[in-house]
């Protein structure tokens, strides 16, 4: 299959406007990271670049102190979710048990109630727990998730049976089935469950701004909010390089695991 | 049958006992073990779910203190005053604009940009890892980005506006705009995952369809017409109800950019209970409004789930 010439030329112009377009608010803000504030304020073109706003940006403000905090809550959600929606995914395709349609019925019924519709209980519970500015009550929430058990249940579902029931022949337990010849198996789904279960924690944004209220465990989205809030001469500069920093983990992260998460996501959605 | 001869019966009798028992024994062992795996999940599921939606309901029919411990019975009077409420009223009007304003935008655009990014060209990986970047950047970087593009006088939409001889606009100052405003932002923030889905859907289209149409001479349009669209309908469904859903969970755009204002325009609905809970302490309202939430998003998920399956059972 050849395209005609002028058929190609229509194509990556209409690719390299629209690439532009989406791309151009971001590309701003990173010029502009490394922009005097003079030259941001009278809309001129960059006279000068330098790294004076980010250093800006880590002396006043802890942010490196909310970008380890980030790291943390988001490695110990996605670790807490490939445990528990893996363990939940081989329970529904592998055992088999009274009461198991009825469980998967309600696995299936979280996915209808919205966070946000029960966050006022949720921090009620939380303060009562003292969970309060720490990373417990930043995390465990969030470990139990439909999407990854059904996500991971579509994978596990094609492995063959029979190698479970070799696997039982030999005497192998169900606990060492699931550790021993499952989860490498699925490893790939593994890894795109990981990956966009560290993207969203790493975004998450209504939670981490109830449930901190000092920087002891406060994530860097948060942080940016503060950095935006309290910057009080308006110094643009400042504020785009503390975006810039947020953006580069899950940017970084998209770009390897991209064509990965489009595979998994289709495959949890559609099935 | 072990009625026919009596001395076997009773040795059979025996053994159907056995038979029971273990049989008996083994499901409650396979019972236990599949508890075991799924009891971590059922557990915070429970303490994090389904226990606060019906504190929720519960809450939904009380007066609270600041602590948010019930103090007056009400009745359905929350879910009254709600319903009298001008600003509730606002808030429910917005919501539903902004669904109108971004859904069918967002999934217009990602679908174009989708098939474009479809073609197999040289470099193509490039223009997908373009598409999809926003995908990567979170709400609070994505506000932080267009209060920039929004701003009144550095902003880049107005300096744009002032080139072309166009009078400034207050974006998120003015009442008539800042919806607007906050739903340029939101479709911006969700294309790059609706284009990863869609572009997934295109992907898995058969690609002898598309040969087949060829031999007959069909057009490009034609063929986006009758081959694409109808092939990637399952997608394209799921992908409105996903949009719909997250429009209905709008939080940390109007936080940055808005905060609910200019008049309460932007006053979505989880910003409004939001504000209601942890500003005004008003436990008992905010909850009546996040049971409006929860009906709203469970009609969706319902549909979702019934169309779904038809679309399924098709193919």
């Amino acid at each position: 299959m050849t395209m005609p010439i002028s058929k190609k030329i229509v194509f990556y112009s209409l690719l390299t406007i629209s690439a532009f377009v989406v791309f151009a608010p971001a590309l701003m803000a990173f010029v502009m990271s490394f922009m005097d504030n003079k030259d941001i304020m009278t809309g001129s073109l960059p006279q000068s670049l330098s790294f004076d706003n980010y250093l800006k940006a880590f002396e006043q403000f802890p942010l490196l102190k909310y970008l380890f905090n980030s790291l943390v809550v988001s490695v110990v959600i996605t670790i807490g979710q490939l445990v528990l929606s893996s363990l939940a995914a081989y329970a529904f395709v592998f055992l088999e048990f009274k009461g198991r349609d009825i469980l998967f019925f309600l696995f299936i019924a979280t996915m209808m109630v919205p966070f946000e519709a029960s966050i006022i209980p949720n921090f009620h519970i939380i303060r009562d727990l003292n969970w309060i500015d720490q990373y417990p009550g930043l995390t465990v929430p969030f470990f139990a998730t439909a999407f990854g058990t059904f996500l991971l249940r579509q994978n596990f579902k094609q492995i063959p049976r029979e190698l479970r029931e070799a696997s039982q022949i030999v005497g192998m337990g169900d606990f060492k089935f699931y550790l021993k010849v499952v989860l490498p198996v699925a490893k790939t789904s593994l890894v795109t469950l990981g990956a966009y279960g560290f993207l969203t924690s790493w975004n998450m944004y209504l939670w981490p701004l109830l449930s901190t209220t000092n920087d002891t465990v406060r994530t860097v989205q948060i942080g940016l909010k503060q950095l935006q809030t309290q910057e009080q001469l308006n110094d643009w500069g400042v504020i785009m390089s503390g975006a810039i920093i947020v953006i580069i983990p899950t940017l970084i992260l998209l770009f390897l695991g991209q064509k990965q998460l489009q595979k998994g996501l289709t495959e949890g959605a559609i099935k | 049958m072990s009625m026919s001869n009596p001395v076997p019966a009773s040795s059979t009798d025996f053994n159907e006992i056995n038979f029971e028992n273990v049989k008996k024994k083994q499901k409650v062992m396979s019972f236990t073990k599949g508890m075991l795996f799924l009891l971590p999940s059922i557990v915070l599921f429970g303490a994090f779910l389904f226990y606060p939606l019906f504190k929720t309901m519960y809450l939904s029919f009380f007066l609270t203190n600041a602590r948010g411990e019930t103090t007056v019975f009400v009745g359905l009077q929350n879910y009254i005053d709600m319903f009298a409420s001008p600003i509730f009223h606002q808030s429910m009007k917005s919501t539903f604009l902004f669904v109108l304003y971004t859904v069918p935008t967002t999934i217009i655009i990602a679908l174009l940009l989708a098939v474009l990014a479809n073609e197999k060209l040289k470099g193509i990986g490039f223009f997908r890892t373009i598409f999809s970047s926003t995908m990567g950047i979170s709400v609070a970087a994505a506000s932080v980005f267009w209060l920039y593009m929004f701003h009144p006088s550095i902003g880049f939409i107005n300096q744009i506006l002032g080139f072309l001889g166009v009078e400034s606009i207050g974006w998120l100052t003015d009442p008539k705009w800042a919806l607007i405003a906050v739903a340029v932002t939101t479709i911006w923030m969700n294309l790059g995952f609706t284009f990863l889905v869609l572009l997934g859907g295109l992907q898995s289209i058969d690609s002898y369809l598309y040969e087949s149409a060829d031999i007959d001479g069909a057009g490009y349009f034609y063929k986006l017409r009758r081959i694409t669209i109808p092939m990637i309908s399952p997608t394209l469904f799921f992908v409105i109800t996903v949009t719909i859903i997250n429009a209905f969970q709008t939080f940390g755009q109007i936080d940055i950019l808005t905060q609910g204002g200019p008049q309460n325009s932007t006053n979505l609905i989880v910003y409004s209970i939001y504000r209601e809970a942890f500003t005004n302490y008003q436990f008992g309202t905010a909850s009546a409004q996040a049971i409006v939430l929860f009906i709203i998003i469970l009609i969706m998920t319902i549909i979702q789930f019934k169309l779904g399956e038809r679309k399924v059972h098709y193919q």
